[in-house]
């Protein structure tokens, strides 16, 4: 019994327990709602099911966000990745539609080469402002989020760019091996990350970095060549997502595709109990709070709220998720600091009285 | 005794190079503009300018206030929206009286803004995510409330939206009322202690806490007064386009927030003017204006000119804070 | 002078607490009026604090403040400023957006029909600032003036508020000479009308130019209140560092070799008129492999300073060093650790540990950044390192895997010091490195340098506490007022006194220094 309440203590305090507890309850209360909700099944070699649509309409927030929670993690934020996301896609779109055969999988190839290339090249400018001139970020890529929109309507022509490649639409809508491609996508990018992140030392100089800054700088961490970093994977990431939001509507929107995706995709990174302040992150926080978003979307429709209310419950999360993360709630409310306790006595010259 | 070497290289105040430079890019675009196409000269056009322009000159104003505490209000599109969608379902539905309908209008949105101040005072969240969440719950509300649009037909809204005439100049009450939301908000700034805590805030909240000013007061007030002026800037809104509606004024923080920046106020805080604000949304009215009689030009040009000025007047504040020797 | 009869404030048995530790116990102090009263002491000694209890921004727990006679208690800033009790701080506290008339006025505007009334701010601040022989555009940002006008401004602000008691901390540390000069005649002027003034400084000349009393703090104690004339410089210095035995038990006698053995061979790092303005003057320093340099002096004296510069932390602006005889440029701290330079600073929380990170992720820290990110240490590398560290230093709790914010401040320098050693410099930088920790540990650290060096490191040392410096080093460097006045060599008949007399002389008056 004791074993068991010490193991429980132990689920609890775990720091993906509740994103993972949140996203539970959700998909329970839909199978209250709807009791085939968990039901699976295989049709014409596609997997089907309300849980395959949520992994499948997330996948592209889940990857923005994956860019979301290194830049955060360095104490940073970007919020152009919804104009990039419609700029990857415009670029896309177009490149296939001037092609003469759109099902031709070379010119998709290149499509997609191009759109990328062109997402990193906005990252890189991020990187820039932000570590080169030494711009507040949330500053910095707000100008990108301005401009990009224009960008993007620049290359559709301020139409909406409809194509019908074959090969295009298997990013977003196609399916590989009874998978969503697009969950495909996502999950080879989560391994990537986390390869880059927890294989590679990328992971503990960002943290680093943004945990203490000039203590990293002495250390002899480069951190303008990192934040450079975490901002072109950033844009490369929205640049994939871009590509699966206009693959899945066969379309390219310039002034609609990926809008509000910046704010979602922060909202993931802040559920997934990645802090804004900067230091530790956590992909499978991240993970888990870009689910709990679409997961949201899905019971809304569901359960059969008007589908446009999503705003409130997600106004309700992000309150109550920041409430809970700050400290002065958490003195003010349960009249304490969440301070680590020391696990050795405090030495006398714990708090500095400089003279 | 000499006097004190005075090590500053003089400068004719430097806090106002910002807004000059938009005064003169206002003055740019105009003189091209009137050499380049007949009839852009007409004072018309400039008043076409503040009348499609005058609700968001009131929700800049608001935004200024709080700016130059150093803090953001994502919020103020929803509040809007919100407030069209209150006043068209308490009109149309609800059949309030008029002047019950705006001041529940008004003091929702300055209810919505003084609760964000608190929370972001008291619990000291981050302005963005506090202002994002109201973003979310505004633009819930509105849906809320109704999915599709409602159109207000009262009598009174009719006769707002028609134009006063002066000689040939044609102008309509939103229009006096952005610029009487102007005057006050610069009189208040200048000459009240509401205004000049909040630069103070804006430029050092430690040193405004140490010379014993109203730090908190000062956030929660002017999150406030961005609530109340983005419920104004809605209700001016539906003079203009005679409708509640959730998907109004989509995206229209961003264009607030630039045409403040663009207006010369630092977006870390402290400095700034709403004359500058209002020189900002003047620009943006007028980089539209330019578009339309160009012809040839599409209309996302504006976003990529907006994208464009926004760089280059961070990059010109970035470089006057570079130069200034501040305190340590 | 004004009347010296009744002190203006008086202070006594004043005790504050903090969890752990005593910053003041049973300390007295008076101000009298027209007298300027230097407030001395080392780094803890308990001057801050005591400043912050008298401005109202720490509550006292024991004790009684009497202002005019009236006892009071401030509970907040706001409150003593309206008593009369008026702080200005060396950051300097006020908006540089603001103009300066306004950073004068602002909280207590003067008002016309209900509106401020600017004409009589500006006409009142040109004044005021006239007063204090400032004769500025009081419209212009605050932000566009020096450091040494802001200064100025401050205290405009500050005699403004009616103030009879005027609280100078560190006013002084940005300003040049002239500067300071002139602001000491503004000084003498105040004084002349009767307020009292309560100077702190890290200059001794400063405090024996202007300062008509000395009253002396050491760790939350009182040492003493001594008229200035009555007081040398070596007595405020042995007041202020004191010279009790340490109660560490003393290294075993090592056998040291001999400073001569270790100066034939060829030095490791050599300083040629290494400088940055306004922060050290250009100093010539060299230390051998081996050889254990110690740097004393008085807080703020410049011993960071020579550090930081030779970690590149900061750039220097005159001079070079040579390693190993090569001119090099230590622009960055990566160029530092490139040439095999460790540098562990004084502010383990600020620039040394990242305190959310574990035990094992600081320690790798800095070697992990010179491999680059794409070369990560692999875990059993890692593994085998920091066991080993742990071991060696005896870092406690020897879990690599916790927060380093959870270690105690002796544990966490040790995990500061793991994480150079691995890098195996050639040069270890060590600032203040058994500040703020415990006997225990502190002498571990004393005798891991000593181990260190023996090795053959050549050791930057620098502490607060001469008994460390002497029982370490080889050589003591001794830094006064941002400039390196004598090196001694450690040879038996240096002392405590001889360096303390060197600090309060600003040379070396004894024979046979070294150079």
């Amino acid at each position: 019994m004791t074993r068991f309440t010490a193991a429980a203590r132990t689920a609890v305090t775990h720091r993906l327990f509740w994103p993972a507890a949140v996203l539970a309850v959700l998909v329970l209360g839909n199978v209250a709602f709807t009791p085939n909700f968990l039901h699976i099944e295989v049709r014409n070699g596609h997997l089907y099911g309300s849980l395959i649509d949520i992994l499948r309409l997330g996948a592209p927030l889940v990857v923005v966000s994956l860019g979301m929670t290194v830049v955060i993690a360095t104490r940073g934020i970007d919020l152009s990745v919804g104009s990039t996301i419609a700029i990857s896609g415009a670029l896309a779109c177009l490149v296939i539609s001037d092609s003469g055969d759109q099902n031709s999988v070379g010119g998709v190839l290149v499509a997609v080469g191009l759109a990328l290339a062109l997402s990193l090249v906005l990252g890189l400018w991020n990187g820039f402002l932000v570590a080169g001139i030494g711009i507040q970020p949330i500053i910095a890529t707000l100008i990108l989020m301005v401009g990009g929109r224009g960008i993007a309507q620049l290359i559709t022509d301020g139409q909406i760019i409809t194509i019908n490649s074959d090969p295009y639409e298997l990013i977003g809508g196609g399916y590989l091996a009874t998978f969503p491609f697009s969950v495909l996508v996502a999950v080879v990018m989560i391994a990537l990350t986390a390869f880059l992140a927890r294989r590679t030392a990328l992971g503990v100089l960002i943290e680093a970095t943004g945990g203490n800054a000039e203590a990293s700088r002495l250390a002899g961490i480069r951190a303008r060549g990192i934040m450079v970093m975490v901002y072109l994977f950033c844009g490369l990431c929205a640049g994939i997502a871009g590509l699966m939001i206009s693959s899945n509507v066969h379309s390219a929107d310039g002034n609609n595709a990926g809008l509000w995706y910046e704010l979602d995709a922060i909202l993931a990174v802040v559920i997934g109990g990645t802090s804004l302040g900067g230091g530790r992150f956590s992909l499978g926080g991240t993970v888990l709070g870009a689910l709990i978003i679409q997961a949201l979307s899905t019971t809304v429709y569901t359960v059969g709220i008007p589908p446009e209310t999503t705003m409130l419950f997600k106004a309700v999360v992000v309150t109550v998720v920041c409430l809970i993360q700050s400290p002065a709630f958490r003195a003010k409310v349960f009249g304490r600091r969440p301070r680590p306790t020391p696990t050795t006595p405090a030495e006398p010259a714990k708090i500095e009285v400089p003279a | 005794m000499t006097t004190m070497p005075v090590r500053s290289r003089w400068r004719p105040q430097e806090r106002h190079i910002p807004v000059l430079a938009t005064l003169g890019l206002l003055a740019l675009m105009y003189g091209l503009g009137s050499l380049r196409y007949i009839g852009f000269n007409d004072p018309q056009i400039i008043l076409n300018v503040f009348i499609d322009n005058a609700f968001i000159l009131v929700v800049a104003v608001g935004m200024t206030f709080v700016i130059l505490t150093g803090g953001i209000d994502l919020s103020v599109g929803s509040v809007v929206a919100l407030t069209t969608m209150l006043t068209a379902v308490l009109l149309e539905r609800a059949h309030w009286p008029v002047p019950l309908v705006i001041l529940t209008g008004l003091l929702a949105g300055a209810a919505l803004g003084f609760g964000m101040g608190c929370i972001i005072h008291f619990f000291e969240i981050q302005p963005f995510i506090v202002t994002l969440a109201g973003m979310f719950l505004a633009r819930g509300i509105c849906y809320a409330i109704s999915t599709s649009s409602i159109p207000i037909n009262d009598p009174f809204w009719t006769y707002m939206g028609t134009s006063l005439k002066f000689g040939s100049l044609k102008v309509t009450w939103s229009v006096l009322i952005s610029v009487a939301v102007v005057i006050i908000a610069a009189l208040v700034l200048a000459f009240t202690k509401l205004g000049r805590d909040a630069y103070a805030v804006g430029g050092n909240p430690q040193s405004a806490l140490l010379m014993g000013l109203p730090v908190g007061r000062t956030r929660i007030a002017v999150y406030t007064i961005s609530g109340l002026c983005s419920a104004l800037g809605g209700v001016l809104f539906t003079f203009y386009l005679p409708s509640g509606n959730s998907l109004h004024a989509i995206g229209m923080e961003l264009t607030v927030i630039a045409a403040v920046v663009i207006g010369g106020t630092l977006l870390t805080g402290g400095t700034g003017y709403v004359w500058g604000t209002m020189l900002g949304v003047l620009s943006l009215g007028l980089i539209q204006t330019i578009i339309t009689f160009e012809g040839t030009l599409s209309s996302w040009w504006t976003k990529m000119v907006i994208g464009i000025l926004l760089f280059v007047f961070i990059l010109l504040q970035r470089l006057i804070a570079a130069r200034s020797p501040r305190p340590r | 002078m004004a009347d010296m009869s009744e002190p203006v404030l008086t202070m006594t048995g004043i005790g504050k607490q903090f969890p752990g530790v005593r910053a003041l116990d049973g300390v007295d102090f008076r101000l009298f009026p027209g007298e300027v009263h230097a407030l001395m002491g080392e780094n803890g000694a308990g001057k801050s604090t005591l400043i912050k209890v008298l401005t109202g921004a720490y509550s006292i727990d024991s004790g009684d403040i009497t202002l005019a006679g009236h006892p009071v208690r401030f509970g907040s800033p706001l409150q003593a400023q309206q008593a009369g009790v008026s702080p200005v701080y060396q950051e300097i506290n006020l908006c540089a957006n603001l103009s300066v008339a306004e950073n004068i006025f602002i909280g207590r505007q003067p008002r016309r029909f209900g509106r401020i009334d600017w004409a009589a701010i500006r006409r009142r601040s040109r004044d005021l600032l006239r007063r204090l022989r400032l004769d500025i555009d009081v419209t212009a940002a605050l932000g566009t003036y020096s450091l040494a006008v802001q200064q100025m401004v401050a205290i405009a602000r500050a005699i403004d508020i009616e103030a009879k008691v005027l609280i100078l901390d560190e006013p002084t540390s940005s300003l040049d000479a002239t500067e300071v000069q002139q602001l000491f005649d503004v000084m003498r002027e105040l004084k002349d009308e009767g307020v009292a003034i309560l100077f702190v400084t890290h200059f001794l000349d400063q405090v024996y130019e202007i300062a008509d009393r000395i009253t002396v703090l050491r760790n939350g104690r009182l040492v003493g209140e001594y008229p200035t004339a009555e007081m040398s410089h070596v007595d405020l210095v042995t007041a202020m560092i004191g010279k009790e035995l340490s109660t560490l038990e003393q290294l075993e006698e090592e056998q040291r070799p001999e400073l001569s053995a270790l100066e034939s061979g060829s030095p490791f790092v050599e300083t040629v008129e290494l400088g940055r303005k306004g922060s050290i003057a250009p100093f010539d320093l060299t230390i051998h492999p081996g050889e254990v340099v110690g740097l004393a002096g008085l807080l703020g004296s410049g011993r960071t300073e020579v550090a930081r510069l030779l970690f590149g932390a900061d750039r220097a602006d005159h001079g070079r060093v040579l390693l190993d005889g090569e001119a090099v440029a230590l622009r960055t701290p990566r160029a530092a650790m490139a040439h095999a330079i460790a540098y562990c600073s004084e502010n383990r929380r600020t620039e040394g540990l990242v305190e959310e990170l574990t035990v094992r992720e600081n320690i790798v820290l800095a070697l992990q950044a010179v491999r680059g990110w794409t070369r990560p240490i692999p875990r059993r590398v890692q593994d085998e390192l920091v066991a080993k560290y742990i071991s060696a230093l005896q870092i406690r709790p020897a879990d690599p895997d916790l927060p380093v914010r959870n270690l105690s401040g002796g544990n966490q320098q040790k995990v500061l010091l793991a994480r150079w050693l691995i890098t195996e410099p050639k040069l270890l930088i060590l600032d203040e490195p058994t500040r703020g920790i415990d006997v225990g540990a502190k002498a571990e650290i004393q005798k891991l340098v000593a181990g260190l060096s023996r090795d053959g490191l050549a050791v930057l040392f620098i502490s607060a506490e001469l008994e460390e410096v002497l029982r370490l080093s080889h050589k003591v460097g001794v830094l006064r007022d941002r400039r390196l006045v004598a090196q001694l060599a450690n040879t038996d008949d240096l002392d405590a006194d001889r360096v303390l007399q060197t600090i309060a002389h600003g040379s070396d008056a004894a024979s046979g220094a070294a150079s």
